[in-house]
């Protein structure tokens, strides 16, 4: 797993608010532009004056270079186009991976939904600075990078400001596809979603979670009265206005008793969706704390997951299984199974290393393989 | 005074449930089949259906979250369901606004098989009487074009349509000459008898499909299509593969027609079909029509004993799945859209509003001009009900706007019709005017003595039944519900 955040040693700072850079290995960049960049330096002889910021790895003493920041050793990942935001303290985070093709940007912390198994718990303060943050962000992401995501919290308590982002991201990357995680709950207004459509991004998708075709059961599962209708709502008003929906069904034990007639509901009811997403449970945040309610061993609904998947199927809706393990899933899930690659759920258990299907396996969250898997894993030889 | 309530009672109202349309229909022994205004269905007891009328059903048993879910009835929780149930229903009927699709020009009535269930055709070389001439073509062409549905099919029908082939010709360059923006596809209805290379070559060039008639094996199939040699059969499956060569092995369909002989052989009728690498089969009954009904094929079964039938090869079909053999049956499949999906797939029998002149139409070799096939069939009886008008004499507007039509779309509306709009298959079902008027002479006929009513009364609890306690064929059933899958 990487650390994406760090403490840097930092020695002569200029500057005295949290600003952004891209990092370069590359000296000699011109001078109207130097500024952007955190230059990454191997040893002082390629120290070139003018970059916004200087980094390095090494325990490299004092020269008197002004904004230099000696970063953990377990940062040195960064690469040429990453994007870093520096504090005046030396606090660094790394927020654009130019190598990862799975880049979320988080929005905000707020959340109208309260989730029993929310890996980002919500907090109610004004964290707005991170909008303005995305906002800059853009600027700054390479423009051939072919996909970002924008999180939360629930990114559409923004309103206007939402789709300002939603806005810039078309302007400033025009071919960048993006995700945005949402309850969706906000689209229920059609005034809202009509304007959002009139932002007209052309690759767009809004993954919304829908956990069960009970109202109430869905209203317990996000810990808010009447979201089930806002949302349904919500993907009526999108569809309406053509614009792309995913449905995301994390799987555990309040939703697994109704999957099956969650997903037959989507097939009569929202057929027009553009992909269903059914995803294990990742062992982060609330989760954790609402254990005895939430898990159940993925191995003993293995063929709730196989008849789920048929109906979704058998209607030809576009349909995937993530964040499994290839020996709790039956065959028949495998033509809809995605083996995710972002960095932070691809880990491997003991058992799995004589196993010969794991470069094709999923594996598991970080989170998983610390706290809870399933009981049956076991390789495939 | 007992029958007073307390003050209490009125400041302590719980709020109550909402009963949303449905309708209901015994399955046997205690359980019950509930649909709601879509089709969606449930399976339930008699004891919670009593307690959902009667507003006592426990909000927190299982049925209560079911009904709920499938939006039979609404409380203070939820209120999308009116919202669902309203897109549900207007994306099922969206299809009407398309107005008539199919087109069939009947461009011969001559045929050199003299089948006895045969609705019509004639043993004759009388070209001058019996064939379409250009100038009727050329009128029903404009006709076909003045459809507001983007997509026009021209289905060429007889008799046999191929001892016309030169005007299938013209009717083909001409409606492309003159088609504008529309789609237009064809299809030749024939037995292959006549089908040579010459034709097949301009099939492939305009694309052309072709449906045929197989009826079973060799004995069963020659019995009933008898012609000259007694070589129906032959010509039929060599036809089958010389089109494929030509056409592509998804350009042939077949359909048979179930006679007396065919009773007790559908495993081997299948098989046939099998044979010929076709996906699958439309166990097809006989119509009260035409020769059927003189020469008394039709009153050789009744609609138990094709239920028998057809259940058998059902049953065939849907283990030859379980082996790995993807094979349909099309008619379950046309009644599974209409269960599991908001689509209309558009087979007229089984359309609500009736699909007559709306969704088909036939102008037949003499310019008349009839509301569906079966209509033409029905005049050949001398029953005119159904005979729209003349494309030598009449308008578009005469034709389609014709009370001959409208009056019979509006009366046998199943939604509105007496024991159709409390039935709960009604969504899955159709009005068919033509068969009732055929049978009753009225537009509804008596529901309880229809034919057509026992036999899909009877597939409908059938097919509900046999996928309740079998996940495998609930799987195969939603997937055979997929029109284009």
């Amino acid at each position: 797993m990487l650390k994406l955040q760090g403490n840097a040693i930092s020695l002569d700072v200029k500057f005295n608010k949290r600003a952004l850079f891209i990092v370069t290995k590359r000296a000699g960049l011109p001078s109207t532009i130097k500024a952007k960049y955190a230059f990454l330096l191997d040893s002082y002889l390629n120290y070139e004056e003018g970059y916004g910021a200087y980094i390095s790895f090494d325990k490299v003493q004092g020269s008197g270079i002004s904004n230099h920041f000696h970063l953990p050793i377990e940062m040195n990942y960064l690469a040429d186009g990453d994007v870093i935001s520096i504090e005046p303290s030396g606090r660094i985070n790394s927020l654009f991976r130019k190598n990862s093709a799975h880049n979320t940007i988080l929005l905000t912390e707020q959340c109208n939904h309260y989730c029993l198994m929310c890996s980002q718990p919500p907090k109610n303060i004004d964290d707005s600075w991170l909008l303005d943050e995305a906002m800059a962000l853009l600027e700054l992401i390479p423009r051939e990078t072919v996909n970002i995501g924008f999180s939360g919290g629930e990114p559409t308590l923004y309103g206007d400001r939402f789709l300002g982002l939603i806005n810039k991201s078309k302007l400033m990357l025009p071919r960048t596809s993006i995700d945005v995680l949402s309850n969706g709950r906000a689209f229920s207004d059609l005034f809202f979603t009509a304007n959002y459509a009139a932002t007209n991004h052309p690759d767009c998708v809004i993954g919304i979670p829908i956990y069960s075709d009970d109202p109430a059961r869905h209203d317990y599962v996000v810990q808010a009265e009447g979201a089930f209708d806002e949302t349904i709502q919500g993907i009526l008003n999108l569809k309406k206005y053509r614009q792309k929906v995913e449905i995301r069904i994390v799987i555990h034990k309040q939703t697994i008793e109704r999957l099956v007639q969650t997903c037959e509901f989507i097939a009569r009811n929202l057929l027009f969706v553009d992909h269903v997403a059914l995803m294990g449970l990742e062992m982060m945040g609330f989760t954790r704390a609402n254990l005895d309610q939430l898990w159940i061993d993925p191995f003993e609904y293995k063929n709730i997951l196989s008849e789920a998947v048929g109906v979704l199927s058998s209607y030809g809706i576009n349909t995937s299984v993530y964040n499994h393990q290839l020996c709790v899933i039956n065959d028949d899930v495998l033509p809809y199974y995605k083996k995710s690659i972002s960095d932070w759920k691809n880990e491997y258990v003991d058992q799995c290393n004589l196993c010969v299907k794991k470069s094709e396996c999923g594996g598991f969250f970080s989170s998983s393989k610390l706290h809870r898997y399933s009981d049956h894993i076991k390789a495939v030889i | 005074m007992s029958n007073f309530q307390t003050i209490e009672f009125y400041k302590n109202k719980k709020k109550e449930y909402s009963l949303l349309p449905f309708r209901f229909e015994c399955l046997g022994e205690n359980n019950y089949v509930v649909t709601n205004l879509a089709g969606e269905h449930l399976i339930i007891t008699r004891d919670a259906l009593e307690n959902l009328v009667r507003h006592k059903l426990n909000s927190s048993s299982a049925d209560y979250v079911n009904l709920r879910a499938k939006h039979f009835l609404t409380d203070d929780k939820t209120q999308i369901a009116k919202e669902l149930l309203s897109i549900k229903l207007r994306t099922k009927y969206s299809v009407l606004s398309e107005f008539t699709g199919l087109h069939i020009f009947v461009v011969s009535l001559r045929c050199e098989h003299s089948c006895p269930y045969c609705q019509v055709s004639r043993q004759s070389d009388d070209k001058v009487k019996f064939d379409m001439s250009t100038e009727v073509a050329d009128r029903s062409i404009d006709l076909a074009l003045r459809s507001p549905s983007k997509n026009i099919k021209i289905e060429f029908q007889g008799g046999e349509p191929l001892l016309n082939f030169q005007l299938i010709k013209y009717i083909v360059l001409a409606s492309k000459t003159r088609g504008g923006d529309k789609n237009i596809s064809f299809v030749i209805a024939t037995n292959l008898a006549l089908i040579n290379e010459e034709i097949l070559i301009f099939c492939k060039e305009h694309k052309i499909l072709i449906s045929t008639s197989l009826d079973g094996p060799k004995e069963i199939h020659n019995t009933n299509r008898p012609r000259p040699k007694g070589n129906s059969y032959e010509k039929a499956v060599e036809g089958i593969q010389l089109a494929r060569e030509y056409l592509g092995i998804d350009s042939v369909s077949a359909l048979m027609t179930t006679t007396q002989n065919s009773l007790g052989h559908v495993k081997e009728i299948i098989d046939e079909y099998l044979k010929y690498s076709f996906l699958g089969i439309f166990l097809r009954p006989l119509s009260p029509y035409g020769f059927a009904l003189k020469t008394k094929t039709y009153a050789a079964y009744n609609a138990d004993v094709w239920h028998e039938f057809y259940m058998e090869g059902l049953e065939y079909i849907i283990d030859l799945n379980r082996k790995g053999i993807k094979f349909r049956e099309y008619y379950t499949s046309t009644i599974l859209t209409k269960m599991f999906t908001s689509q209309e797939v558009g087979y007229v029998d089984l359309m609500s509003p009736s699909g007559i002149g709306i969704a088909a139409v036939v102008y037949n070799y003499d310019g008349s001009v009839y509301a569906s096939d079966e209509s033409r069939m029905l005049a050949e009886m001398g029953d005119n009900s159904f005979e729209l008008g003349n494309v030598l004499i009449n308008s578009y507007e005469d034709i389609f706007l014709n009370p001959k039509l409208l009056d019979p779309i509006e009366e046998s509306f199943a939604f509105s019709v007496p024991m159709c709009n409390e039935c709960a298959f009604e969504a899955y079902c159709g009005a068919d005017p033509v068969f009732h008027h055929g049978v009753f002479k009225d537009f509804i006929g008596r529901k309880p003595d229809s034919e057509f009513c026992k036999r899909n009364m009877k597939i409908f609890k059938y097919l509900i039944k046999r996928m309740e306690h079998d996940p495998y064929v609930k799987k195969l059933f939603m997937s055979w519900a997929q029109p284009n899958a």
